[in-house]
């Protein structure tokens, strides 16, 4: 199936991708020929077969709920971008 | 250089003969030495692997340690390691330092392994050919104008160049598979859940699994025995008994069954392919083995089913890179919409916008019956056929990858004949089973791969078949000349 401009503009968006211009039309062609590809499956008989969300057939486990990690924080903050006082820094959210 | 197994390293440490100082210095002079041909290392961690080593030497010296103890070893990028830069290939991740090991590697250094770096790989394991990676890609040592099959890229070069005798991959699609098979050595991937995935940076749960690339079967064998079992903190994890597979593979191939189904030798397989792989299946009948027809009618579905599986679970787990917490930060954002938009379209590159695209797209609101619910409909059909054969057969045996290694450049323009390339490993994933990849010759002077595939934690059996084939034949000792990738690191060093 053929995706428009307008299709590629909503996706990237639900991606959270800022997609330049010249990329959008680049995903018309290429994200078109990725579902012609999937598209073959349309075609397939699947009534009555149930879907396979994975390999193992397993039930989720479930744990006791008791604390089992200990505080990292200052170890897990050093990979953030912007960091201060124990709290992740972002561009202001409300005016 | 001469190639080592890791089961000949390991006796040499036991008796004394070498120390584990030694094996890492001489892994560390030869990446250093031959990998700027290469570049299928993201990371070298020389003092770590040092620091290490000696402390391997201190355990043979008291007569302890097992069969891994002092090997040197190097982990594709997307395992994290404590305290050392696990990049997935991704820019997004270029400056990210692991706060913890993933539990492969915590059970590879209990046993004693030495870590001596991270290897390339494309952007999160989302590539065939390792020319998706930020880091740049990898170059086959068989010729190094050529891809050395990816995701595992890195790993399989530098096994295949005797930079190591080891090294980790992940196996989501093929990733282990195919560049065992276009560089010549041996691939192993465990069935889904026999190697936890904690602390594998995680592109698609479903599918994602760990193994390793090796000289020899034997090795895969010693490796994975080490590296398996169950582990809580994976939910997937498979709380089943490991069997002991560095002595199941001794055993005879008389009367083992093994299936070949017609739909892996399709007008899409490469003749000169085909024809290795033909002789690799007479080479085990002549070995005792019983090659029967088996059937996989729905096995052209597999490249269709897993390019809406995999992109869906991966445009869901890599939603947790949004420039704030840890990874790639745009510049100049002016709302946090913008920062999460601008910080992921610069962090990622192209293949990885792609997919999450197509994988966005087909979870989106309308689409999701037509596209996801449909495809995991035809992964049971898939998976069912599999069941269906080994009820016959012990085995499954056919290619890895339709053509010997391509050239870099030569499908990065079109998605869908990069995809097609994983045409022979996909199904394997989307049923959950195990697969190896072993060398069967050469066509037009290129390593070819013959594929052996078990029932779901039948790792056992293939194991078996490989070494036995091993034993028969000498195909996995065949190593690509050094001296073009000594010719490449002098060119570099003048054009420099």
């Amino acid at each position: 199936m053929a995706l428009t401009r307008e299709n590629v503009a909503y996706i990237a968006h639900l991606a959270r991708l800022a997609v330049s211009e010249r990329e959008a039309a680049d995903y018309v062609v290429k994200l078109s020929r990725i579902l012609d590809l999937v598209d073959q499956l349309r075609q397939v008989d699947t009534a009555g077969i149930a879907p396979m969300a994975h390999p193992l057939p397993m039930a989720q486990r479930l744990r006791p709920d008791a604390v089992t990690e200990t505080d990292r924080r200052e170890d897990i903050q050093r990979n953030a971008p912007q960091a201060a006082e124990g709290l992740y820094l972002v561009p202001r959210v409300i005016e | 250089m001469e190639r080592q197994t890791i089961a000949a390293l390991g006796r040499a440490l036991r008796a004394r003969e070498v120390s584990s100082r030694e094996l890492a210095s001489a892994a560390l002079e030869h990446i250093a030495r031959l990998d700027g041909a290469l570049n299928s290392f993201i990371t070298v961690t020389a003092d770590q692997a040092l620091t290490a080593a000696d402390a391997a030497d201190r355990r043979l010296a008291r007569g302890e340690g097992g069969p891994l103890t002092g090997i040197p070893f190097a982990w594709k990028d997307i395992f994290c390691t404590r305290g050392v830069r696990t990049t997935c290939g991704s820019k997004m991740l270029a400056n990210f330092v692991a706060p913890y090991d993933a539990a492969a590697v915590e059970r590879l250094h209990a046993a004693g392994i030495v870590s001596i770096g991270k290897t390339n790989m494309d952007e999160f394991a989302m590539g065939s050919s390792n020319e998706t990676s930020w880091f740049g890609p990898v170059h086959n040592p068989w010729d190094l104008e050529r891809s050395p099959g990816g995701s595992s890229g890195g790993s399989a070069a530098a096994v295949a160049a005797g930079l190591i005798s080891a090294a980790s991959g992940t196996d989501t699609g093929g990733s282990i598979r195919q560049p065992a098979a276009l560089v010549g050595i041996t691939g192993f991937k465990p069935s889904y859940g026999r190697v936890s995935r904690y602390g594998m940076i995680a592109f698609a749960s479903s599918l994602d699994q760990a193994g390793v690339l090796t000289l020899t079967a034997e090795d895969a064998a010693l490796l994975i025995e080490a590296m398996a079992g169950f582990d809580d903190r994976d939910s997937t994890s498979a709380n089943l008994p490991v069997p002991a597979y560095a002595t199941d593979i001794g055993k005879s191939l008389a009367g083992r069954r093994i299936g070949v189904p017609p739909e892996f030798f399709e007008p899409g397989l490469d003749g000169e392919c085909g024809a290795r792989v033909r002789e690799a299946l007479a080479v085990l009948e002549s070995l005792g083995a019983q090659v029967v027809e088996v059937s996989l009618p729905h096995l052209s579905l597999s490249v269709p089913t897993y390019y809406i599986v995999a992109p869906a679970e991966a445009s869901s787990n890599l939603a947790r890179f949004d420039g704030v917490r840890f990874g790639h930060r745009a510049e100049g954002a002016t709302s946090l919409e913008d920062l999460y938009k601008k910080s992921r379209q610069e962090g990622f590159g192209p293949e990885v916008r792609r997919r999450l695209m197509t994988g966005t797209y087909v979870l989106s609101a309308g689409y999701f019956d037509a596209y996801y619910l449909q495809a995991q409909k035809a992964r049971e059909l898939i998976a069912a056929d599999f069941r269906a054969a080994f009820a016959k057969v012990d085995v499954i045996a056919g290619p890895t990858a339709p053509t010997p290694a391509f050239r870099l450049g030569e499908k990065t323009d079109d998605p869908v004949q990069m995809y097609l390339n994983d045409i022979y490993t996909i199904a394997v994933n989307l049923a959950g089973l195990p697969g190896i990849s072993v060398p069967c010759g050469f066509a037009r002077g290129l390593p070819v791969g013959l594929q052996l595939i078990g029932p779901a934690f039948g790792e056992s059996a293939v194991l078996n078949v490989a070494h036995q084939y091993q034993l028969a034949t000498d195909w996995h000792s065949k190593a690509p000349p050094e001296a073009p990738l000594v010719a490449a690191v002098a060119a570099k060093g003048r054009s420099r």
